[in-house]
């Protein structure tokens, strides 16, 4: 009867996972979606605890009780800028939760004598993968934090060891499902997927994290379908297929954005191909003219349609504060400003649109790259923070570019452009940048806060 | 193979068809929340954790299973209120004081 009724709210919880990730289509009803998520988990715990396995409390509750002091700060203290690690660091946690299962499930079955071969796949499979997320997810927690160098750390022939060592992972998965009752080997897949989770994410820069981050949300994912499989427990085998579903398309829409195959993210170490043919021949030529801040300012008051174009640039500036008052004051004046958002604007998917709706910028003027490129042939002025290979117009033209083929937001065919820049250099690609120097474009020199400041003060008189 | 392990399959295939479909149509301006929230989500490998750590089969599967189920609530906790704070940021245009749209 318990058992039914334990079946019966994890159907519950599931259905309501799976509506509130239907919920979150749309930002009016995505708040309100979680929250139902939320009491759907609520019902499953509260369902599990009756399960007649469970005979003693006081682990569980020291654990609950342990999880819920560290789980508050972590949800309510993090600034939204350091999202991307919080992110990174919580796949850490719930891939340790998986693999510790893991262990304990297959110690039980090995003291009981009762593992059989399909157990013994999943649980080899949950350990392999939920240990390389572990230590994957702690190298990418490191480099965003900048407690490890974001520089690639690569060695000759590390593609070849890698993939040997995981390939040897695999072989000692494939003899552990021969022979289940042998816990050496066990220890050594444990061993080798902690090896793999560091040594994977090793040659894999900073920039590049936004994939790396998307692909361990797959993999946590993947090792709770595995612990599903391995405790016949259909919620955990549900929501590690959504999870990893979701982190499946995030990593692809991330390597789609950035130009790059999922392969070449994951093996390219894109800094040691850097340079080279990297600064080929701008196709236009000519020079960047800059303009000062009271023309520049006049242009954006007096315009009718401005689109930003806010850049990893500005979230590094953190003057996301400084454009929405910015905004403000343009749209005192009547002038429609919008925001033009490329997928890789932020360090993790959507992270911009997080952090320009901190600002209190409104969620109708943030517009994704295909619903606003055929809307600046519309616009008058273009003011662009801090953005530099999203606007390259080469991605479209120039096929010896290596950015060739990559999204771009079309920058190049609005009336005017502004561009907010610290200096002369080239952008992350290492790739010259025709819109700066296109005769639309003029470019505002200097500290991105310090700059829209001064624009505010010079809108605000003009 | 058992015929739990293929309804278990039917049940992975299915979810993972529903999950793509859905999380396609969720909109770049909330993949951040979406990743905090499936974050939050994936601790439901909590109750897995709880059955360890309650089932008395060890001291070193009980301390396995109270690890994990910490590290589980951690996410729980920390995934769901830090998806809530980021959901109540977006809002939509500012409203005049009688409630008409402002333009």
């Amino acid at each position: 009867m318990t058992g039914t009724i334990i079946q019966l709210a994890y159907l519950f919880a599931a259905a309501l996972f799976i509506l509130a990730l239907r919920a979150l289509g749309q930002p009016a009803t995505a708040r309100r979606g979680m929250q139902m998520a939320a009491f759907g988990m609520l019902v499953a715990v509260c369902a599990t605890l009756l399960d007649q396995r469970i005979v003693t409390y006081e682990w569980l509750a020291v654990g609950v009780i342990a999880g819920a002091v560290i789980g508050y700060p972590m949800g309510m203290w993090v600034p939204m800028t350091a999202m991307p690690q919080r992110i990174a660091f919580s796949h850490a946690f719930g891939a340790l939760a998986a693999t510790l299962v893991g262990v304990g499930e297959y110690l039980h079955g090995l003291h009981e004598h009762t593992l059989t071969h399909g157990q013994t796949l999943a649980l080899g499979f949950e350990v392999l993968l939920g240990t390389l997320t572990v230590t994957g997810s702690l190298m990418a927690f490191g480099k965003l934090q900048e407690i490890l160098p974001g520089a690639p750390v690569t060695f000759r022939g590390q593609n070849v060891f890698n993939l040997s060592l995981l390939a040897t992972g695999v072989v000692c998965l494939a003899w552990l499902v021969v022979a289940p009752f042998s816990p050496q080997i066990f220890l050594a897949i444990l061993v080798i997927g902690f090896l793999v989770g560091i040594l994977m994410v090793l040659p894999i820069g900073g920039a590049d994290m936004p994939v790396v981050v998307s692909l361990l949300n797959s993999y946590a994912g993947l090792a709770a379908v595995a612990t599903g499989f391995a405790l016949d427990n259909n919620i955990l085998i549900v929501v590690g297929a959504l999870d990893g579903a979701s982190g499946f398309i995030l990593s692809m829409a991330m390597s789609k954005a950035m130009n790059r195959s999922f392969a070449n993210v994951l093996f390219g170490a894109f800094g040691a191909e850097k340079g080279g043919d990297g600064a080929a021949a701008s196709a236009a030529g000519g020079e960047m003219v800059a303009i000062g801040f009271d023309e520049a300012a006049m242009r954006l008051a007096f315009a009718q349609r401005v689109i930003i174009v806010p850049g990893y640039g500005l979230a590094v500036a953190q003057a996301q504060h400084q454009v929405r008052e910015l905004v403000g004051l343009m749209e005192k004046r009547g002038v429609d400003v919008r925001f033009a958002i490329h997928p890789v604007a932020g360090r993790m998917p959507g992270h911009m649109n997080v952090l320009l709706a901190e600002a209190g910028v409104s969620y109708d003027k943030l517009v994704d790259m295909e619903d606003i490129n055929d809307r600046f042939a519309e616009a008058d002025v273009v003011l662009v923070v801090g953005a530099n290979d999203v606007v390259n117009p080469a991605a479209r033209t120039n096929k010896s570019s290596p950015i060739y083929g990559m999204p771009i937001l079309n920058v190049q065919d609005s009336k005017s452009i502004i561009v907010l820049k610290r200096g002369r250099g080239k952008g992350f690609s290492g790739v010259e940048n025709d819109l700066f120097v296109s005769p639309k474009t003029n470019m505002l020199f200097g500290d991105a806060k310090e700059s829209i400041i001064q624009l505010g003060a010079e809108v605000k008189l003009a | 193979m058992t015929p739990t392990a293929t309804i278990q399959l039917f049940v992975f295939l299915l979810a993972g068809f529903v999950g793509f479909q859905t999380i396609s149509r969720i909109p770049p301006l909330l993949h951040t929340p979406l990743m905090a929230a499936t974050n939050a989500i994936s601790g439901i490998s909590l109750v897995a954790a709880l059955v360890l750590a309650g089932a008395e089969q060890s001291l070193l599967s009980s301390v396995l299973g109270a690890v994990a189920a910490g590290c589980a609530t951690a996410n729980i906790v920390g995934g769901f209120l830090i998806t809530d704070r980021m959901l109540a940021m977006f809002k939509p245009a500012k409203t005049d004081i009688d409630g008409a749209p402002k333009q």
